[in-house]
């Protein structure tokens, strides 16, 4: 056993990159049910940004077209939803199931011609000085522009759910959406648009997997990244920055424990393997006693007429 | 009206078919993958194999495949299924299949089966697998005189024998060539997972490994190690030359399609018998990939000697002295390791650090 062999900048930049997927999936998903929609089709959005990202970033050159290519397919995969919640009344509960389990086949079929295909590689941003600085140059300043992005947008969420007009009229809807309709406000546009970011974010994650993190395209690559995202909401008690840390939790317990088994540390693999989810678990779980609670018309559909 | 019509029409259909699939007596040979045939590894070069059968014997005869087949409960249900539907050769190209293969192959006495890798037969079941060790060896002697910091990374999948023989044979090579190497070795615990298998590689390199050898079927070792830049690997089960000449700078390749051919023609010809078959670099069914010219001229012409040697059975991988982690005896000077030890490995050789997970 040799713990000298883990270096803790490394360790901390490649958690970062691990965290990412889960962080952009899960402020998505934060919206949404900030919104009053619970969608649990985050998995089958992710692997469908996935391939349609892969496919984008191989045909066209560029890994940025391949990531707004990702971030459109993820919300048109939840325009369904918002077909089947929203306009159909359908149960949000069934539909997202549904979403997940059309999205895992169709990116399978999307995929076919793409298994073992190389994606371009997406630079590092290199800024002069600060990208050279001994120990923080490398954790803040050396990674990729998407990984900046999924922080910007966890701030950018945070602020608007707190501050804003807008972020208060989406607040009201997920609250009470007969208070917000009798208001004027539009519920079913504001959900819509609220599905439409989400699957937007997931796309976004799904594509963060196989243009950066792997960087490869499989099938069921996302491997229950979008279950844990949803997790991670609800454990964050739909707060922003918890959902960052959550995210950067699990996203480091899954780098530490390769690296403790990299290590020699003799405990045995499979529980090196499972912590990542308990310990996000468990520690989201402390965190959630203040009980922050969900949306109250989390899950319920709204029609005007009622 | 309508309906009973389109039901009779059907009723025609299906018995056209049926009676077409009688009259021409094809022999049906299937095949159970573990990934996807474009995996650019181990199940590609299954599938290139299934191809060579087809090629072949033409319209003598039809193959079928399954990919993605999960190892366990899964699998005897997809090989039920090909025995069903009447596949005469059923051919199962995983470890994990062992007992669904022995399981199915007890409902169908009159199927044959062959299991890759696997240990047990019937009186329908034959075994076969290539002796990837002695590419081990290979790839061993030239990780360690590429190796700078002395740390090689190892991606093993599953702790079972065969894994376990290449680690030690890439082991001992290495150390023959560089007495400082060490090995630090990372279990994935499955055959295909680009995603694990590059946070693997990632995790090695950043503790300074600068080879990875690879015991996993994808290419997203291959793809860290070009991202991380001064990395060497080498292809494995198949060539993966998309990453040659830097990082792949060899690779070991299985060929399995002689075998295939002449094991479809056995049950063509009716001469079908269970057997065990483990053939290395010597009949061919393991290659060497091309060692490119990142590697020394004089690395790559002692790893070609090492080689032949093995090809021509002048040299054993498994050659004594060579003591076991614990420091007992394993092979007394000059002893060769039989194909027994070889087959149940379960022990790391001297020298390795860590354990085996259990």
């Amino acid at each position: 056993m040799d713990l000298s062999a883990i270096n803790p900048v490394l360790l901390i930049a490649s958690l970062m990159v691990a965290a990412t997927p889960l962080l952009l999936a899960a402020i998505g998903e934060l919206v949404v049910e900030k919104s009053g929609v619970l969608n649990l089709g985050v998995e089958g959005m992710m692997i469908v940004g996935a391939i349609a990202g892969f496919a984008a970033a191989v045909e066209t050159g560029s890994p940025l077209l391949g990531f707004v290519a990702a971030a459109i397919a993820g919300a048109l995969l939840s325009l369904l939803f918002v077909i089947m919640t929203q306009v159909a009344l359908a149960n949000q509960v069934a539909s997202g199931l549904a979403l997940t389990l059309f999205g895992l086949g169709l990116s399978a079929l999307m995929g076919q011609k793409y298994v073992g295909v190389k994606p371009p590689q997406m630079g590092r941003i290199d800024i002069p000085v600060l990208s050279d600085l001994p120990v923080f140059g490398r954790i803040l300043f050396g990674h990729d522009v998407v990984l900046y992005f999924g922080i910007a947008l966890t701030a950018a969420v945070w602020a608007v759910l707190k501050y804003s007009r807008v972020g208060l009229i989406l607040r009201a809807v997920g609250e009470n959406h007969d208070a917000a309709h009798a208001l004027g406000y539009k519920v079913v546009k504001i959900r819509t648009l609220a599905i439409l970011f989400g699957g937007a974010c997931a796309g976004l994650g799904g594509a963060y997997i196989s243009l950066i993190r792997v960087p490869q395209w499989t099938e069921g690559m996302t491997a229950g990244i979008g279950w844990i995202a949803l997790a991670l909401v609800v454990f964050a008690s739909w707060k922003p920055w918890r959902a960052l840390l959550g995210a950067y939790l699990f996203g480091g317990v899954t780098v530490v424990q390769l690296n403790l088994q990299a290590a020699g540390v003799a405990i045995p693999v499979e529980y090196l393997a499972m912590s990542p989810y308990l310990i996000t678990i468990l520690v989201l779980v402390i965190l959630s006693a203040d009980k922050s609670s969900a949306p109250a018309s989390l899950g319920r559909s709204f029609h005007a007429s009622r | 009206m309508k309906l009973t019509k389109l039901l009779a029409g059907a009723a025609v259909a299906l018995g056209l078919a049926a009676g077409g699939a009688l009259a021409q007596d094809k022999t049906k040979v299937g095949f159970v993958y573990v990934g996807p045939v474009g995996d650019g590894g181990w199940t590609y070069e299954h599938d290139q194999g299934r191809l060579a059968v087809e090629e072949e014997f033409g319209d003598k005869v039809e193959t079928v495949y399954v990919e993605n087949v999960a190892e366990g409960p899964d699998a005897e249900r997809v090989i039920t299924q090909m025995a069903l539907q009447g596949a005469d050769l059923i051919f199962t190209t995983s470890f994990g299949y062992m007992d669904p293969t022995i399981n199915v192959a007890k409902k169908f006495p009159n199927v044959k089966f062959e299991h890759a890798t696997g240990y047990k037969r019937a009186e329908n079941v034959s075994t076969y697998s290539a002796r990837f060790y002695e590419g081990r060896a290979v790839q061993g002697t030239i990780a360690g005189h590429m190796t700078e910091s002395n740390i090689v990374g190892y991606i093993g999948s599953y702790p079972i024998p065969e894994v376990i023989r290449g680690i030690n044979s890439a082991y001992i090579h290495a150390k023959k060539v560089n007495p400082d190497v060490q090995f630090k070795i990372v279990w994935a615990f499955t055959w295909f997972d680009p995603a694990k298998e590059a946070d693997a590689a990632k995790v090695l390199i950043e503790q300074g490994a600068d080879v990875i050898l690879q015991h996993t079927d994808s290419t997203a070792p291959q793809a860290a190690a070009q991202a991380a830049g001064n990395v060497v690997t080498f292809g494995q089960a198949s060539d993966m030359a998309e990453y040659a000449p830097f990082p792949r700078v060899s690779s070991i390749i299985d060929d399995w399609a002689p075998y295939y051919i002449a094991r479809t023609k056995a049950v063509m010809d009716g001469t079908w018998t269970s057997v065990d078959t483990w053939d290395g670099i010597g009949p061919g069914m393991v290659g060497i990939g091309e060692i490119t010219d990142a590697v020394p001229a004089e690395v790559k012409a002692e790893a070609l000697a090492l080689k032949d040697a093995m090809a021509s059975g002048e040299y054993h991988a498994f050659t004594g002295p060579l003591n076991k982690q614990d420091g007992s005896e394993f092979l007394a000077e000059g002893e060769i390791a039989d194909d027994g030890t070889l087959a149940g490995m379960n022990f790391y050789v001297e020298g390795i650090e860590g354990s085996i997970p259990e």
